[in-house]
């Protein structure tokens, strides 16, 4: 196996270059059959990570993992199965998307001061075999909420896989 | 903020002597920010699966010809060396990554990005942007046409300056694979005091981002060539067991 090219930080200067227009709505925010997902980053402080890039991967609500293209350029594209948020000023991120037929989203986690991409899981709230600590709550208005840690007492499991 | 350069020099010269290692230390204090950012607790390890396994997919409805050189499109001619950066983009088993999305970011000649959060008083290039987007070929390979982007200085401690490099974003055939990092440019002075790059604590794993100067690819009073060839982790789609369940 050939050694593989390091990674490094996202750096602070991300925004102009990743994030498009629909980046975060694999589906149209409020369509039909659409949930949102949603929640905080936060640092070993407790305190919001303003420069943190989160992208999800998942199946459709079928259970299928679409291979299609048009994620860069929304409008008129089938349902991708992918997406990306930058955080906000609140170290909030979003996406509108659907319930995946597959237990959880796939995620991947970037930010300034974070050397490496991260790796977890957000299942969905009852999901059999389930990490714990890695189940999205259900709030009063129907959204899934899961907060990233990425230090701390409440710090989130993270993933390593057999080849990374 | 008055730590100094040499101060900083010693912290990682102490981390590398200790630990040696082919990826970035997530906990590398020389590096500031990264001390309320960093994992504490050891990594879960899991099998991919289901979504895990497939990379997203990009094809031509998403990326334009034309994203792939950064040197145009902006009203006139940027400032600075013109460059072509070019590779190839392999999995871990040395095959090509095809068709695949690559994205680029960087500062201009003079070490300013168009982000609004760079407060660096250098000029911003009104006709460069520098944010380029293209597919791989059918053999992996990736180029872009740009400028040579200039070091800028940070807040990590005084007098702090990264040395110049581009951001890659890129994607294989499994999530798994998923990678950014930065590219930077042979023979440059400030790669051996900046904690960034040095949190790739093995030289010979740091040797792997710098590109070399590709002479077979400079143009006769046109453009300066640079070659960087990009190897993702391994896939796991074709290498992982079947499970019994
Ligand atoms: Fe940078």
């Amino acid at each position: 196996m050939t050694e593989a090219t390091p990674g490094q930080t996202v750096g602070p200067f991300f925004h102009h270059a990743l994030a498009f227009p629909g980046d975060s709505e694999l589906v149209p925010f409020g369509s039909a059959g659409s949930v949102v997902l949603h929640g905080y980053v936060y640092d070993g402080a407790g305190d919001p990570v303003p420069d943190a890039l989160i992208e999800i991967r998942q199946a459709d609500a079928a259970g299928v993992v679409p291979s299609t293209g048009g994620s860069l350029r929304r409008r008129g594209a089938r349902f991708t199965g992918w997406g990306r948020c930058c955080t906000d000023g609140a170290g909030h991120y979003w996406f509108s998307t659907v319930e995946p037929g597959l237990p959880f989203f796939a995620v991947t986690v970037f930010a300034r001061g974070l050397l490496d991409r991260l790796f977890t899981r957000i299942y969905l709230p009852g999901a059999s075999g389930a990490v714990d600590g890695l189940v999205a709550a259900r709030e009063d208005d129907g959204r899934l909420r899961f907060d990233i840690h990425l230090q701390g007492p409440s710090e989130t499991v993270f993933f390593k896989f057999p080849r990374t | 903020m008055t730590t100094s350069q040499h101060e900083i020099s010693d912290e990682i010269a102490k981390i590398q002597a200790d630990t040696p290692t082919g990826a970035p230390l997530l906990d590398f204090a020389p590096y500031r920010s990264t001390r309320l950012r960093h994992p504490t607790k050891e990594f879960q390890q899991v099998d991919p699966e289901g979504a895990e396994l497939l990379a997203p997919v990009f094809g031509h409805s998403d990326v334009a010809a034309a994203e792939s050189d950064l040197t145009i499109g902006r009203g006139g001619e940027p400032i600075g060396e013109r460059i072509r950066v070019h590779g190839r983009v392999l999995d871990g088993d040395g095959r090509p990554v095809r068709r695949q999305l690559v994205e680029i970011w960087q500062a201009n000649a003079a070490g300013r990005y168009s982000h609004q959060g760079d407060q660096h008083p250098a000029p911003l290039d009104p006709h460069f942007t520098g944010v380029g987007r293209c597919l791989t070929d059918d053999d992996g390979w990736y180029s872009f046409t740009s400028i040579k982007p200039g070091p800028y200085p940070w807040r990590n401690h005084h007098n702090a300056w990264r040395p110049a490099h581009i951001h890659f974003s890129l994607f294989g055939t499994d999530f798994t694979q998923r990678l950014i990092t930065q590219m930077y440019f042979p023979g440059d002075q400030l790669l051996a005091l900046d904690p960034i790059a040095q949190s790739i604590t093995d030289p010979a794993a740091l040797s792997r981002l710098i590109a070399t100067y590709d002479h077979s690819r400079s143009e006769h009073e046109w453009l300066l060539g640079y070659r960087w060839d990009i190897v993702l982790t391994g896939s796991h789609a074709t290498y992982l067991e079947p499970s019994d369940d």
